[in-house]
């Protein structure tokens, strides 16, 4: 019964993390997105002869900019599906 | 497909996510990443080379303008960062983006069509996506930062690059060497970390997804009605996510690209 116990609270504090983890990134991924596409958005209405200069840009900055959230959810599904800390239970 | 269905979807997705593998431990050889980026290598460098093979110049056909396009477009974007020999780095690039992006397509093919065509030749688990593995990432990643500190060396000397690894960017004073060192430690370490983990986290990520949406159509554990708004729930969702995912796999592989032409740029600069 004391393993059960154990068990359950690995998960469940696993389960919030992973919340957490791809919630807090998904604020920052989108805020920056919205800054970038704000800003692209502005430098097109003044120099529309700019676009496609600046839309190849965009993109590069909108991979960069999701790199570290996608991380995060790579990381999470890790924690979700082979959670190492369980398996450190039952070692 | 071992046994022939899961019990649970934990073990559906868990049995789509393990590698085919050999040996165990840190000697744990992960054969179906290496046959299928091996595989698309060959790919990359048959197509690539046929279009140079029945190059005319006369009005070209539509893959050699397709490659040309490319090979113009690579070129251009060394050109503007590089001003070294683009000779080794724009074939580099060109290799890299073509590759790359061949390994992340595969994460386009249905879900259960690998296991199934692994199955005919006896094999039971077998990941299709290269990029979805941190070796395959690590791997290229790592070589790139053999290729940074190559044109460092060649840009600098040795002794250059040595000296300004201690005295950029604080000064030359003795006392900030160790801080310019360490400073300088991890910004050269991020670069292939960071280019690694950005490329496995998209593909990874990716394919999971494609997982779980195959798993909302799921007809193995009930034929009810609510499963059966599931299946065509899975198949306007996983259409959905297959044309975002179009987009995710040309701009991840287009990403990696670029940063090895940037980093390989900054790396010739710092006079």
């Amino acid at each position: 019964m004391e393993m059960a116990q154990y068990i359950a609270q690995i998960q469940s504090f696993t389960a919030l993390g992973l919340g957490l983890i791809i919630g807090l990134g998904a604020i920052g991924a989108c805020i920056g997105i919205g800054i970038m596409g704000s800003k692209f958005l502005e430098a097109a209405a003044r120099q529309p002869e700019l676009i496609p200069t600046l839309q190849g840009r965009m993109f590069l900055l909108a991979g960069l900019i999701d790199a570290a959230f996608l991380i995060g959810v790579a990381l999470a599904m890790f924690f979700a599906f082979a959670n190492p800390l369980l398996a450190a239970l039952k070692g | 497909m071992a046994g022939e269905a899961p019990e649970n979807s934990t073990a559906y997705i868990t049995h789509h996510l393990t590698h085919f593998k050999v040996g165990e431990g840190f000697w744990t050889w992960h054969i179906d990443t290496m046959f299928m980026s091996i595989l698309l290598g060959l790919v990359t460098i048959g197509l690539l080379y046929s279009a140079a093979r029945k190059a005319t110049p006369g009005v070209p056909g539509k893959w050699q303008a397709f490659v040309e396009m490319m090979v113009d477009f690579v070129d251009n974007t060394v050109k503007e960062v590089f001003h070294l020999d683009r000779s080794f780095l724009a074939p580099l690039a060109l290799t890299i983006f073509v590759w790359v992006f061949l390994m992340n397509a595969m994460d386009l093919l249905p879900l259960d069509v690998p296991g199934k065509i692994a199955g005919l030749f006896g094999i039971h688990y077998w990941r299709v996506v290269p990029t979805a593995d941190v070796n395959t990432t690590f791997a290229m990643s790592l070589t790139v930062l053999l290729v940074v500190i190559y044109f460092s060396v060649k840009a600098k000397g040795a002794g250059g690059y040595v000296h300004e690894l201690f005295t950029a960017p604080f000064g030359k004073n003795p006392l900030l060497w160790l801080p310019n060192f360490l400073l300088n430690l991890v910004e050269l370490l991020s670069k292939p970390v960071s280019l690694a983990m950005r490329l496995f986290g998209n593909m990874y990520a990716g394919e999971l997804v494609f997982m779980l949406i195959a798993l909302l159509g799921a007809g193995f554990f009930s034929f009810t009605i609510a499963s059966s708004f599931g299946m065509l729930g899975q198949i306007v969702m996983g259409a959905g996510w297959a044309i975002f995912h179009i987009l995710i796999i040309t701009l991840q592989a287009f990403i990696f690209m670029m940063l090895t032409i940037v980093y390989s740029a900054m790396a010739t600069e710092h006079h």
